[in-house]
């Protein structure tokens, strides 16, 4: 019964498969706030932001990836995390992240797309930090 | 005959140094396939997952989404043509340009106004040439697109099918279509590419590759934050990698023709050059012989002159 109670997780970008494997729990940023998914969790699709993916994997490791907006599904204990980017936390250039950042903040938060560059950086920022 | 050694000597030069180049243009084009192939499957998860998402929204929600209803009575329709930046793929461009054609004449038929959308420079250089007038072109990706690309002309795109017509006063904008269509080269094999237009909006979700079997039941999904809204934020996305599979699937048709066209052209160079070389060989061969008979022509003129006085 082990495999039963661990989800298969795929993060998945538009242009590659970033990760997939089995976890314990997910937990994801959408719209409505943070959501934990967790073994025989009810089916689900809800839309996600800018924000950090924390996979805890079955062997009790913990993955950080950051994502842009997208989607998220689950079923049968099947999570699969569709986003047009994104990123494992070993991936991200943390200098790159923090002079995006810089930028994005000088642009002000006034339009929609300025404030979601500053979400995209905040959030890769984060998952770095989180991961180290 | 008429030519010289020396002018068939260099014909067979300036034909070697173009094999050289379609030999390189071969080769890289084979390399740049496997890479091509690899982006669309890696791309395929992806195109899966919201495909599965889709169908799952649209089986268990009543929800009706601009997207995806048919206008009654539609009027314009908008044909996105997906070709090449550069020539020298054989009929690669044409084949895709000739299919776009029969589209337009077909809709055009059926009483719709056609705006024309183009992907890569030959499809742009095609129609300014017969000063047909283009929406819009994106130029510069053709061989290797990123989503980027195909993010924003699905944008694009979309935001032209969801303009009103009411709203066409706005001189900027084009006024709004009823349908998108699409076409591009499928890529079947290395050896088979064939043109292909597709219906992209309003878009008919159930997929046909896609459909679940009658006994396997999709699971009742929660929906956050409302079915609509979650409608709202897929469908685009769909649209988009829609047409980033065209993109795509286009790049690596392109490759294939090309690498077949430059294989073509190295197989005729080959030809040429044995033919020049015979040719070479034949006129050498006349020489000397002509030039032979001439000094037996003339030592026998000297002997003869020589009898004559003796």
């Amino acid at each position: 019964m082990a495999s039963d109670s661990l989800l298969q997780v795929e993060l998945v970008a538009a242009d590659r498969l970033v990760w997939s494997g089995q976890a314990k729990m997910v937990i994801a940023r959408t719209t409505e706030g943070d959501v934990g998914i967790l073994p025989h969790h009810a089916p689900m699709l809800s839309v996600i932001i800018e924000g950090v993916v924390d996979v805890q994997t079955a062997e009790g490791e913990t993955w950080v990836a950051a994502v842009d907006a997208g989607f998220l599904s689950v079923a049968d204990n099947r999570v699969s995390i569709l986003s047009e980017r994104a990123e494992m936390s070993h991936e991200i250039d943390l200098e790159k992240a923090r002079a995006e950042y810089d930028r994005a903040k000088q642009a002000g938060e006034n339009d929609d797309e300025a404030a979601e560059a500053l979400r995209r950086a905040e959030a890769r920022i984060r998952a770095v930090e989180r991961a180290s | 005959m008429a030519l010289s050694v020396r002018e068939y000597r260099a014909r067979i030069k300036s034909t070697e140094s173009m094999k050289k180049i379609t030999r390189a243009m071969e080769l890289i084009a084979a390399s740049r396939i496997i890479k091509a192939q690899q982006r669309a499957q890696a791309a395929a998860p992806y195109a899966r997952e919201l495909t599965r998402a889709v169908s799952a929204v649209a089986t268990f929600s009543n929800v009706d989404h601009p997207l995806t209803t048919e206008p009654e009575n539609p009027q314009r329709a908008a044909v996105l043509v997906v070709t090449s930046d550069r020539g020298l793929a054989g009929a690669y461009s044409s084949n895709v340009l000739k299919e776009a054609e029969r589209l337009v004449e077909k809709l055009r038929e059926e009483g719709k106004e056609v705006d024309l959308y183009v992907t890569g420079r030959k499809a742009e250089g095609y129609f300014k040439f017969r000063q047909r007038a283009v929406v819009q072109a994106w130029t510069g990706f053709s061989d290797q697109p990123t989503y980027d690309v195909a993010a924003d002309i699905g944008a694009t795109l979309i935001s032209a099918f969801l303009n009103d017509d009411d709203t066409e006063a706005d001189e900027d904008t084009p006024p709004g279509v009823d349908e998108v269509h699409v076409v591009f080269t499928r890529f079947r094999s290395m050896l088979v590419q064939e043109p292909q237009a597709v219906r992209l909006l309003p878009l008919e979700v159930v997929e046909g590759t896609e459909a679940p079997e009658p006994g396997d039941l999709l699971p009742l999904y929660e929906f956050e934050p409302s079915a609509s809204e979650v409608l709202d934020a897929l469908l685009p996305r769909y649209v988009q990698s829609r047409i980033f599979f065209a993109l795509l699937q286009a790049a690596a048709s392109e490759l294939a023709a090309r690498q077949k066209a430059m294989k073509a052209a190295t197989d005729n160079a080959d030809e040429l050059i044995k033919k020049y070389k015979r040719i070479a060989n034949q006129a050498r061969q006349a020489g000397i012989t002509q030039e032979i008979s001439e000094i037996v022509g003339g030592v026998n003129a000297l002997a003869d002159a020589n009898a004559g006085q003796e």
